[in-house]
């Protein structure tokens, strides 16, 4: 009914709350500022909130909640990484992933697929069997398959890859999933508003203050708030933070893009990542096919999408699935990548006290979001680096201990 | 398609170019200490800016300076390698209207001391 509608519009009272509270200024004070309020910074906020009882907490975004790499990824969830720290930390965030829609009575579309990552050469065989004995011994299901069960699994692929990369095998990942990117971020969001969080947006960082050494303050395009503690969840703008605090990393930023098709009839069940032709694709529940390739060529500080990444990635796909020659690309998008050079993330305390970052995740933050909530609400609750962390912390590089994770997608290894 | 000028070549299409990363100044490894050494091998400077860049034409394995806008992504000037012996004005600078040198510009510059 227009009427009715019309009146429930104008009416101050409705049924249904908002996701979110929206709070009008900013406080004198809190315990703890998350700069970036992107799937980490929120999920950080509410095990904050949740497991450690520090409620008094502002999430602080320039932009709009999730509108960074949080909305910007192709929403591949796996842990079948390649070395024992990487294994074990993306294990346990697979884990928190299978109860995180019931946590926040919401539908993340949470989708087991299987993953493969296709071997065209036998040195790619080589990795892949290396691969499922590291995920295996760390009681992952990881299995190296041979081109029969590839061919089972995807009867619709060109088992020849346009005749220049014929499939010899793969990694397959059984529980290898996808998610609904956005819910994951507001899933959090209104889990850590409903505890007491204040959730700021269009609240850009302008500085951070420090007194002897530690966090003071931080200043904001609203205004300036007292804190002893900020976490940075920023992405790709990690360097521009640690600039205000006089850090220096190895992080340098790439873009990484993206583009989605129509939809089309559901035809692809599984997850397929091919590392030589630079292809990671899967089918969503609408049909769009999702696919992403590798990372931009050269630093760059902007999410400007180029027509030679959709000739490039779409080349590729028709290797493996030469039907899809008919079929329209839709969107296509960049987000910004903060590389490391081990390709493992930059997290924990830092030099400055007060000051936590959770940073370097290039292209593989996504499926790490639950855990690298509770693992960074954890070391700033305690001021310690949670033991599944130590291999990611910020001093490694200083003493050439390096964590080499091969098992990182859209990159060159 | 963007167009990037080489030194040697002349225009050119950027996908013929490889990126080298940014021109950096290694202390000496003689009398540095072993922070300031591990902070040159992984440190970089991250964060946006005008920086003058290694970058190869890779048809003819060509190697020059180009100083590049990493937000717009806009090539400024690029320079031969020679330059960089001889002293590169400090990005702020040649990135200035007035101080910039047309794209292609080589040899012998204004200036001494390398890229802080």
């Amino acid at each position: 009914m227009p009427h009715r509608l019309l009146r429930f519009g104008l009416s101050r009272k409705h049924p249904e709350p908002r996701m979110f509270t929206r709070h009008d200024t900013l406080k004198a004070a809190y315990d703890v500022v998350i700069i970036g309020a992107g799937g980490h910074g929120l999920a950080a906020a509410y095990y904050l909130a949740r497991d450690h009882g520090i409620r008094n907490v502002a999430v602080l975004e320039k932009g709009y909640l999730g509108g960074g790499n949080t909305g910007r990824n192709t929403t591949i969830i796996r842990s079948n990484y390649l070395t024992p720290e990487g294994v074990k930390f993306y294990d346990e965030s697979l884990r928190l992933w299978q109860d995180l829609a019931v946590d926040f009575d919401l539908n993340l579309f949470y989708s087991a697929r299987g993953h493969y990552t296709l071997a065209h050469t036998d040195a790619a065989m080589r990795t892949m069997r290396w691969r499922a004995e590291v995920n295996k011994h760390y009681g992952v299901r990881s299995e190296a398959v041979d081109a029969a069960f590839v061919k089972r699994a995807i009867p619709s692929i060109d088992m020849s890859c346009g005749g220049h990369a014929p499939i010899l095998g793969a990694l397959f990942h059984e529980p290898g999933a996808i998610a609904r990117h956005d819910a994951v971020a507001w899933g959090y969001g209104r889990g850590a508003d409903r505890r007491g969080v204040e959730i700021h947006q269009q609240t850009e960082v302008t500085g951070i203050r420090l007194q002897g050494g530690r966090v003071a303050a931080v200043e904001t395009t609203r205004g300036s708030v007292a804190t002893s503690t900020v976490l940075c969840a920023v992405a790709g703008f990690t360097p521009r933070i640690l600039g205000m605090v006089g850090l220096q990393t190895p992080i340098y930023v790439h873009p990484l893009q993206a583009m989605v098709s129509e939809p089309v009839k559901p035809w692809l069940d599984p997850i397929i990542v091919s590392g030589s032709l630079h292809v990671y694709v899967s089918q969503t529940a609408r049909g769009e096919l999702v696919m992403g390739a590798s990372l931009d060529p050269y630093e760059l500080h902007a999410t400007r999408p180029t027509l030679d990444f959709v000739e490039g990635l779409a080349s590729h796909m028709l290797d493996m699935f030469p039907f899809l020659s008919e079929v329209k690309v839709n969107r296509q998008w960049a987000g910004l990548a903060d590389m490391t050079p081990d390709f493992a993330p930059i997290m924990g305390v830092t030099p400055v006290e007060g000051f936590f970052l959770d940073a370097g995740w290039g292209t593989w933050g996504f499926k790490a979001t639950p855990v690298c909530g509770k693992t960074m609400s954890h070391t700033v609750a305690t001021g310690r680096n949670h033991p599944l962390i130590e291999g990611f912390t910020f001093d490694r590089f200083a003493s050439y201990r390096l964590t080499g994770e091969k098992g990182a997608a859209s990159v060159g290894h | 398609m963007k167009i990037m000028v080489c030194p040697l070549n002349g225009p050119r299409p950027v996908t013929e170019f490889a990126y080298g990363g940014e021109i950096r100044v290694s202390p000496d490894p003689d009398t540095c200490s072993d922070a300031e050494w591990s902070g040159y091998v992984f440190n970089r400077s991250g964060a946006p800016g005008v920086k003058y860049e290694w970058w190869c034409h890779i048809a003819s394995g060509y190697w020059f300076v180009a100083l590049r806008d990493t937000v717009r992504d806009a090539v400024i000037a690029t320079y031969s390698a020679e330059a960089v012996r001889s002293g590169l004005p400090p990005a702020e600078i040649a990135s200035s209207p007035a101080g910039a040198a047309p794209q292609g510009a080589a040899g012998s510059l204004p200036g001494a001391g390398g890229p802080s």
